[in-house]
């Protein structure tokens, strides 16, 4: 096996924009003059400094494809976090704040074997290392079939929905299922309640045989989620995981 | 650098407690990467293992919890940066464990521990001795769950919670200190939370 390669030291980064996604999340660009690129999966660092020498850090996903700049980060505000309200309440365009990574060398796709179909799936913000596997599969017109079943709580709560949609109807290979667990909107074409195995297991065929999981979420969601792949006949070493938050 | 306008939101009376870096947090939260594994009591087993993967010894589950459970109450921390303290665990200590199996010192200076679902993590054998480690069953007083290692995990506090691998099945002795699973991926080979040594070059 082939090592990870290190960490980079912290490096001070720009930010260039912010945007909204939903009423919670922010996409937040970033200008860093020595980031070693990434894979899609990895996570970045990023620390904060208070003028009194405080100073808190947080692990993000990185949301921007290997090779694009500015390096994007999505952030879920969390209510009662430390780093996430002034990351989305409070960054301005011109702010600093200081960066590592990328970390992280297991959830990466693509693996040393490409030619496997990608089944991806999400909870929440746990879309965002998912969306970054899929810009890059497109831009690197990677053709494997891929399926995304995204799990969110209403509407207003998913993230990319018209960048996933656009994918879906540019891409005969991809397949995308959006599901709402909290309620299902006036107008909401899509599925509603959680995932479930008649929903793996149509996706699967879909695919077709050998695929790759990738599966992000908290941890509740990742567990039950995995649980479903697994029921479904996937074998547990082809499901790579990646959770987030208090269970 | 100082990033405008952030200000601490967390009063700091434990600090003393807490590694650089971390926050206290109330929940216990799951860091794996991949499926849980579920493994049947009846085919649970605890080995030790030389380099050569021969068994130095092996017990079933009644066996193994047979041989003297030691409680303690420990704070943990994660490489995520969340610690927990006061934790209560039930095990056998990595002491016993040695004893038990015979060993008046042990044949390397390296352990990989291996765990259900393939997962690896390298320790100094020092770095479990004295008290400072148990293999644990229960946690809170509990059956420990599935999610956070169950049947048994490692549990060796004054390292990052990594370290303190999930559904482990046995320690295999190594001349070498050979990188597991996280350490491979990226993390630090030993692991001080208060040197943050979370990942390799730190």
């Amino acid at each position: 096996m082939t090592k990870a390669p290190r960490p980079s030291v912290w490096q001070p980064a720009t930010v260039v924009s912010t945007r909204d996604e939903t009423p919670r999340v922010k996409t937040i660009q970033l200008a860093a003059r020595d980031w070693p690129g990434h894979l899609a999966g990895q996570h970045a660092d990023v620390r904060l400094v208070a003028e009194d020498g405080y100073r808190a850090e947080r692990s993000y996903s990185i949301a921007s494809p290997p090779g694009e700049s500015p390096l994007e980060l999505t952030v879920e505000r969390l209510e009662d976090g430390e780093v996430s309200p002034f990351l989305t309440d409070h960054l301005q365009p011109g702010d600093t704040v200081q960066l590592r990574g990328p970390i992280g060398g297991h959830f990466v796709w693509p693996p040393s074997d490409v030619s496997r179909p990608l089944l991806l799936v999400g909870g929440g913000s746990g879309i965002v290392p998912l969306a970054c596997m899929l810009r890059h599969r497109r831009l690197s017109r990677v053709d494997v079939p891929a399926a995304l079943l995204y799990s969110v709580r209403t509407r207003e709560d998913v993230i990319y929905r018209q960048e996933l949609e656009a994918l879906a109807r540019g891409d005969a290979q991809f397949h995308l299922r959006i599901t709402l667990t909290r309620d299902s909107a006036p107008g909401w074409s899509g599925a509603v309640g959680r995932i479930d195995l008649r929903a793996v297991r149509h996706i699967l065929e879909e695919l077709g045989e050998g695929a790759d999981s990738f599966v992000c979420g908290s941890a509740r969601f990742v567990e039950s989620a995995s649980a479903l792949l697994v029921q479904a006949g996937l074998p547990p070493q082809s499901i790579r995981t990646e959770r987030f938050g208090p269970t | 650098m100082i990033t405008r306008g952030f200000q601490s939101r967390r009063p700091r009376t434990e600090s003393k407690r807490v590694p650089p870096g971390q926050y206290v947090a109330t929940a216990f939260p799951v860091l794996s990467a991949g499926h849980t594994p579920q493994t049947p009591l009846d085919a649970w087993t605890f080995a030790l293992e030389a380099e050569d993967g021969s068994k130095i010894a092996e017990w079933g589950w009644d066996e193994f919890r047979a041989l003297g459970p030691t409680d303690v109450t420990v704070d943990i921390h994660c490489v995520t940066r969340w610690s927990k303290l006061d934790t209560d665990w039930r095990g056998i200590s990595v002491d016993r464990i040695f004893a038990a199996a015979g060993l008046q010192e042990p044949p390397a200076p390296f352990v990989m521990a291996f765990c259900d679902g393939g997962y690896t993590t390298n320790l100094p054998v020092e770095d479990l001795q004295e008290g400072k480690a148990l293999v644990a069953w229960e946690y809170d007083g509990e059956a420990l769950a599935p999610e956070h290692g169950g049947p048994a995990r490692l549990l060796v506090p004054h390292l990052y919670f990594w370290k303190s691998a999930k559904w482990v099945r046995g320690l295999r002795f190594m001349d070498d200190n050979e990188p597991g699973f996280w350490e491979v991926n990226g993390y630090h080979s030993y692991g001080d939370p208060w040197q943050e040594q979370r990942y390799d070059g730190d």
